[in-house]
C-alpha cells in the first residue's frame, strides 16, 4: 500500500494524459482486464481535448489516415447509442464546400473515393447545396455531403469513457503534474515514483516533453462559440480548401470550419499557427476566423459570439499521429501527435495500441504510425 | 407623467412610458417572462444592468437583445419566448478609431472623479459605458446632487463619452475594441483606468429564477429605469447596505416594502449603523433613515429560504434558523453583497487577489499604463470609489493628486468593516437544493455541479458558466457555495455580433 492510497495490486497499465486519447487507451486496457491507472494535470479532458470541435470525420488524403479514421468513426458508431445526453452526439453531417472549379475537382474525386469504398456520400452542385444549407452564400460552386459523419462534445465524453471504465475514482484516477517517464516508471513532480510494466504517454502537446526525443510541434487554434441560435444551420459547413490548410505546412492558415451544436450555438474555426504556445486569444487571428466564416455564412455577421478560447494540437514530423512503442524505450507506449484528429482517432488509435501491446495482427496498418520515425537520438 | 408610446408585444399593442428601458416597461404592463430557459421554464429581468442576459428578447427581428438595456421605441416589435433567427442584412459598418490620452471604461463614480481628474491635467478624456446614460448604477438617471454635480463636472472639462459601448477586450498595443450596436471602433489609449464597478452575488436557493424576483441592485436599477411600482409589494432580502438603498427607493416610488430581511446578525448591522453616525456623507446612512422612516419593517438575523409562485403573487419563506414565515408579495429583490467586475481587467491581465484587481498607492495595475479605481478594487461604496478615481486619473494623467491618502484609508476601513458585517452566514450554502438552477443560462443543477472538483471542471462537465452571461451570475454564486477559485480571462468581455471582430489589428484601423 503506498502512501496515496494505491491500492496493493500491482498497476499493469500507467496512462500520462485524461485527454481523449489517454482515456481511450485506459478504456481499452481496462477492457481486457488490465489494471489501469490514469494521471492528469489538470482537469478530465481539459486540454485539446476541451478546445477543439468534436467533430468526427474521415480523411481520405493518405491511406493511413483514411484507416485510422474510418475505423474510428464505425468505433464512434458502435459507441454512440451508449453516450449520455451531454456527450451531445448528433449525426450532422459534413458539407465540404468548394468556392471555385478547381476545389469542386477535389470534391468530385474525394466523392470517387469514397463512394468506390462504400462510404456514404452525395456530390452536390450548386443549388442542390444552398438547398440542403440554405444560411450558405450564394455564388459558391457546390460540395461534397457526408451525410453520416457526427459531432460529440469530447470533454464529457472523456469522462464518461473513464467512469464507464470504472477508473474514475481513487486510486485508478490521480490528479498530479508528471515530471519524467522511464521504462516501468513514472516519476510525478512531487518525487512520488509509480512503477507498471506498460506506460503510455498520452500527454499531448508535452508528450515530447516527458518522453525526450520524440519531435512534436505545437499548432495553436482559435474557436469562438456563438448565443443559441437554433435550427439555422444543419451540417457541420467545412470549406474545402480546409485540407489544403490542416495538411499544409504554412506557419499560418485560417479556413471556415462552422459546426451546429445540439444546444442551437454556433462553433466558429478554424486556425492553424506553427510554434505559437501563447495560450491568450488573438484578435487578429479572432478577425481573420470570423472574416472568413462570414464569407461563407453571412448570418454570421449579426450573431453574438459568447466566448473565444484557443488550444494547441500537437503535430509529428509528418502530420501523422505516433501510436506504438518507442524504439528504445521498451514498455513505453506513445498515442501521441493526433495534430487535429484526437478526438476523431482516439477510439481507433486505442484498439491499435492494445493490438500493438498484445502482439496480435492490428486491424488498421500501424507502419505509417511507428515511433521510431518521431524519435531523434538525444546528444547529450 | 411621461410621454405615452405604443409598442407590439408578441402581437399585442401595449402602451408603455416613452423613456422606459423595456425591460421596465415590460414588467410594469405585467409581461414579467422574456424567455423561455434551455428545460423551458419562464424567465425574466435579475440584474436590470446588462449582466445576466435573463431579459433578452427578440426586438424588431434582433434576437438575444437585452430588453434592460434598450429604451422604449414607438412601434418596437418585441418577441418573448423562444429566439428568433440571426437576420440576413447588410454588413457591419467599417472600423472607426478613437484616440484619447486617457480612455476610462465605465461611467459611474470612480470613473467620472478619474475621467475629471485627468481632464484637469489637461489630458483628452474618453469614457466608455455600456449604459444610456453616466453615473453608473447608484446614480442611474440621478439628476439631483451630487450625481449632477458630476456630470456637469465632466462636460465642463470636456470629457467625452461614448455610452451604449461595450468593451469587448484587448485589440492591440494601447488599444481596445469596444462596439456600440453594430458598429465596431478601435479605442487608443495613453493611460487606461479601470472602472468597470461591481456585480452582484446571488446566493441560490429554490425560486430564485423566477420571474419578478430581481437582484437588489436589479431591482434598483430597474426601478430607476421606469419601472412602476406604485401600489405593489416588494420582500427586500439578502444581505448588505444596498438593500436599505432598495427599500428606501421602492417605498418612495409608492411601493410596500413587506419587509426587508437582512441575513447579518442584528447586534452586528447596529454596530455597524451606530459607526455611521459619525459619517454625515454615507449615503447607506441616509437610507437607512429613509427606511426607518418610511416604516420600512426590518427582519435582521432572518434570510430567504425559497420562492414560491402562488396563483397572482410570490410567496418567500423565510427563516432565522428556529422559527419560519411566509410572505406574499408581487416582486421580491434578492441580493448578497457585491463582487468587483474584473473581467476587462482579467483579459488585461492584471493582477487580481481575492476577486479585486491589486492596486498600488497611485491606482496602478500590474500592467503598465493600466489604472483600476472603484468598486473593482474592492467593494467601498461612492465615496470609496470617488477618491480612488480622482487618484486614478490624476496618476494617469501625471500629475498630483488632491486628495489625501489619509481620506482613502478611512474609507478602505469602511469598506473592510462592511465586509465583516455583512459578511454571509453558513446557513446560506445548505440554501442551494440538489435539484435548485445554479447556472440561469444553461439551467445546470447543483447536483451536476456536486460531482465537479474545479469551477474549469465544472464547466467542462456540466456547462456552467457557458451561457451568455459567461458565469457573471452562476460564478459568485459557486464561489460561495462550492468554494471553487472562478477565474475566466477570455475574451469578448461581453457577447457582440461576430462582424464587430472582424477588423483585426492588421486591417488598418
Amino acid at each position: 500500500m503506498n502512501g496515496d492510497g494505491t491500492s496493493s495490486r500491482a498497476t499493469d497499465v500507467l496512462v500520462v494524459g485524461a485527454g481523449i486519447v489517454g482515456v481511450a487507451c485506459a478504456a481499452a486496457f481496462a477492457a481486457r482486464g488490465a489494471t489501469v491507472r490514469v494521471i492528469e494535470r489538470g482537469p478530465i479532458g481539459g486540454g485539446a481535448t476541451a478546445a477543439g470541435m468534436g467533430h468526427l470525420m474521415v480523411l481520405d488524403d493518405a491511406p493511413a489516415e483514411f484507416a485510422l479514421t474510418r475505423r474510428s468513426c464505425e468505433l464512434w458508431t458502435e459507441l454512440a447509442p451508449d453516450l449520455p445526453p451531454r456527450a451531445e452526439y448528433s449525426v450532422a453531417g459534413t458539407l465540404w464546400v468548394a468556392t471555385d472549379s478547381a476545389e469542386f475537382d477535389v470534391a468530385r474525386a474525394k466523392f470517387v473515393r469514397l463512394r468506390e469504398v462504400g462510404i456514404d456520400a452525395d456530390l452536390l452542385d450548386e443549388s442542390a447545396l444552398r438547398e440542403v444549407e440554405p444560411a450558405l452564400r450564394p455564388g459558391l460552386l457546390g460540395g461534397l455531403r457526408l451525410p453520416t459523419e457526427a459531432i460529440v462534445y469530447p470533454p464529457v465524453v472523456a469522462r464518461w469513457l473513464l467512469d464507464r471504465a470504472g477508473i474514475l475514482g481513487r486510486p485508478s484516477m490521480l490528479f498530479a503534474r508528471v515530471a519524467r517517464i522511464e521504462p516501468g516508471r513514472v516519476t510525478l513532480d512531487d518525487g512520488t515514483v509509480l512503477a507498471a510494466g506498460i506506460i503510455v504517454n498520452a500527454a499531448g502537446v508535452d508528450g515530447g516533453t516527458l518522453t525526450p526525443g520524440i519531435v512534436l510541434r505545437a499548432r495553436k487554434g482559435h474557436l469562438m462559440i456563438t448565443d443559441r441560435y437554433p435550427g439555422q444551420l444543419r451540417h457541420e459547413v467545412v470549406e474545402l480548401g480546409y485540407i489544403k490548410n490542416a495538411h499544409g505546412a504554412a506557419l499560418e492558415s485560417v479556413a471556415c470550419n462552422v459546426q451546429p451544436r445540439a444546444t442551437g450555438q454556433w462553433l466558429v474555426g478554424s486556425s492553424r499557427q506553427f510554434d505559437v504556445v501563447d495560450p491568450r486569444a488573438e484578435p487578429r487571428m479572432l478577425a481573420r476566423v470570423a472574416a472568413r466564416a462570414i464569407e461563407f455564412l453571412p448570418c454570421l455577421a449579426h450573431m453574438n459570439v459568447v466566448r473565444a478560447w484557443t488550444g494547441l494540437r500537437a503535430v509529428s514530423v509528418d502530420g501523422l499521429p505516433i501510436i506504438g512503442e518507442h524504439p528504445t524505450q521498451r514498455g513505453v507506449w506513445l498515442a501521441l501527435g493526433h495534430e487535429g484528429l484526437g478526438i476523431t482517432t482516439a477510439l481507433a488509435t486505442a484498439e491499435l495500441l492494445v493490438d500493438l501491446v498484445e502482439r496480435r495482427e492490428p486491424r488498421v496498418p500501424a507502419a505509417a504510425f511507428d515511433p521510431a520515425r518521431c524519435v531523434v537520438a538525444r546528444a547529450s | 407623467m411621461s410621454t405615452r408610446v405604443r409598442i407590439d408585444v408578441d402581437g399585442r399593442s401595449i402602451e408603455v412610458d416613452a423613456d422606459a428601458s423595456l425591460a421596465a416597461a415590460l414588467i410594469t404592463a405585467n409581461v414579467a417572462t422574456t424567455r423561455t430557459s434551455v428545460r423551458g421554464e419562464p424567465r425574466g429581468p435579475l440584474c436590470g444592468m446588462g449582466v445576466c442576459f435573463e431579459c433578452r428578447a427578440t426586438v424588431d427581428d434582433v434576437p438575444h437583445v437585452r430588453t434592460c438595456m434598450t429604451r422604449v421605441r414607438a412601434g418596437m416589435r418585441v418577441r418573448t419566448g423562444a429566439p428568433a433567427a440571426a437576420p440576413l442584412t447588410a454588413a457591419a459598418p467599417p472600423l472607426a478609431r478613437l484616440d484619447a490620452d486617457v480612455v476610462v471604461v465605465g461611467a459611474g463614480p470612480a470613473g467620472l472623479a478619474a475621467a475629471c481628474a485627468a481632464a484637469q491635467g489637461g489630458k483628452r478624456v474618453l469614457i466608455l459605458d455600456d449604459n444610456d446614460g453616466t453615473g453608473g448604477q447608484i446614480w442611474r438617471r440621478d439628476a439631483a446632487t451630487p450625481a449632477a454635480t458630476w456630470r456637469a463636472r465632466a462636460q465642463r472639462l470636456g470629457v467625452l463619452v461614448e455610452s451604449s459601448t461595450r468593451v469587448v477586450g484587448v485589440h492591440d498595443e494601447r488599444s481596445l475594441l469596444a462596439v456600440r450596436g453594430d458598429a465596431a471602433r478601435v479605442v487608443g489609449y495613453g493611460a487606461l483606468v479601470l472602472a468597470t464597478g461591481s456585480t452582484e452575488r446571488f446566493v441560490t436557493f429554490p425560486g430564485w429564477t423566477l420571474p419578478r424576483v430581481f437582484g437588489a441592485g436589479g431591482a434598483q436599477a430597474l426601478l430607476k429605469s421606469g419601472l412602476r411600482v406604485d401600489g405593489s409589494r416588494v420582500v427586500v432580502a439578502g444581505s448588505g447596505p444596498l438593500l436599505l438603498a432598495v427599500a428606501a427607493t421602492w417605498a418612495r416610488h409608492g411601493a410596500r416594502v413587506v419587509a426587508l430581511v437582512e441575513q447579518a446578525p442584528a447586534a452586528r448591522v447596529r454596530a455597524f449603523a451606530r459607526g455611521l453616525w459619525a459619517r454625515p456623507a454615507k449615503l447607506a446612512q441616509a437610507a437607512w433613515l429613509r427606511a426607518r422612516l418610511l416604516g420600512v419593517p426590518f427582519r435582521m438575523g432572518w434570510w430567504p429560504q425559497r420562492i414560491d409562485s402562488a396563483a397572482d403573487a410570490l410567496r418567500v419563506t423565510i427563516t432565522d434558523g428556529r422559527r419560519v414565515a411566509a410572505l406574499a408579495t408581487d416582486y421580491v429583490a434578492c441580493g448578497f453583497g457585491l463582487v468587483p467586475d474584473v473581467r476587462l481587467a482579467a483579459v488585461l491581465g492584471c493582477a487580481i487577489e481575492r476577486g479585486a484587481v491589486v492596486v498600488d498607492d497611485e491606482q496602478r495595475t500590474s500592467v503598465p499604463h493600466v489604472f483600476c479605481a472603484g468598486e473593482t478594487t474592492g467593494i467601498g461604496g461612492v465615496d470609496k470609489a470617488l477618491l480612488e478615481g480622482e487618484r486614478a486619473g490624476s496618476a494617469a494623467a501625471g500629475i498630483r493628486s488632491t486628495t489625501s491618502r489619509a481620506m482613502l484609508a478611512r474609507e478602505r476601513r469602511f469598506a473592510a468593516a462592511l465586509e465583516t458585517t455583512f459578511a454571509l452566514r453558513d446557513e446560506l450554502r445548505a440554501l442551494t437544493a440538489p435539484d435548485t438552477i445554479v447556472c440561469r443560462c444553461e439551467d445546470v443543477l447543483r447536483s451536476d455541479v456536486d460531482a465537479c472538483a474545479s469551477w474549469r471542471d465544472a464547466k467542462l462537465q456540466t456547462r456552467i458558466g457557458m451561457g451568455p452571461c459567461q458565469g457573471r451570475v452562476c460564478g459568485s454564486g459557486v464561489a460561495f457555495t462550492h468554494g471553487f477559485a472562478v477565474a475566466d480571462a477570455r475574451p469578448p468581455v461581453f457577447n457582440v455580433p461576430l462582424s464587430t471582430l472582424c477588423g483585426g489589428p492588421d486591417s488598418g484601423a
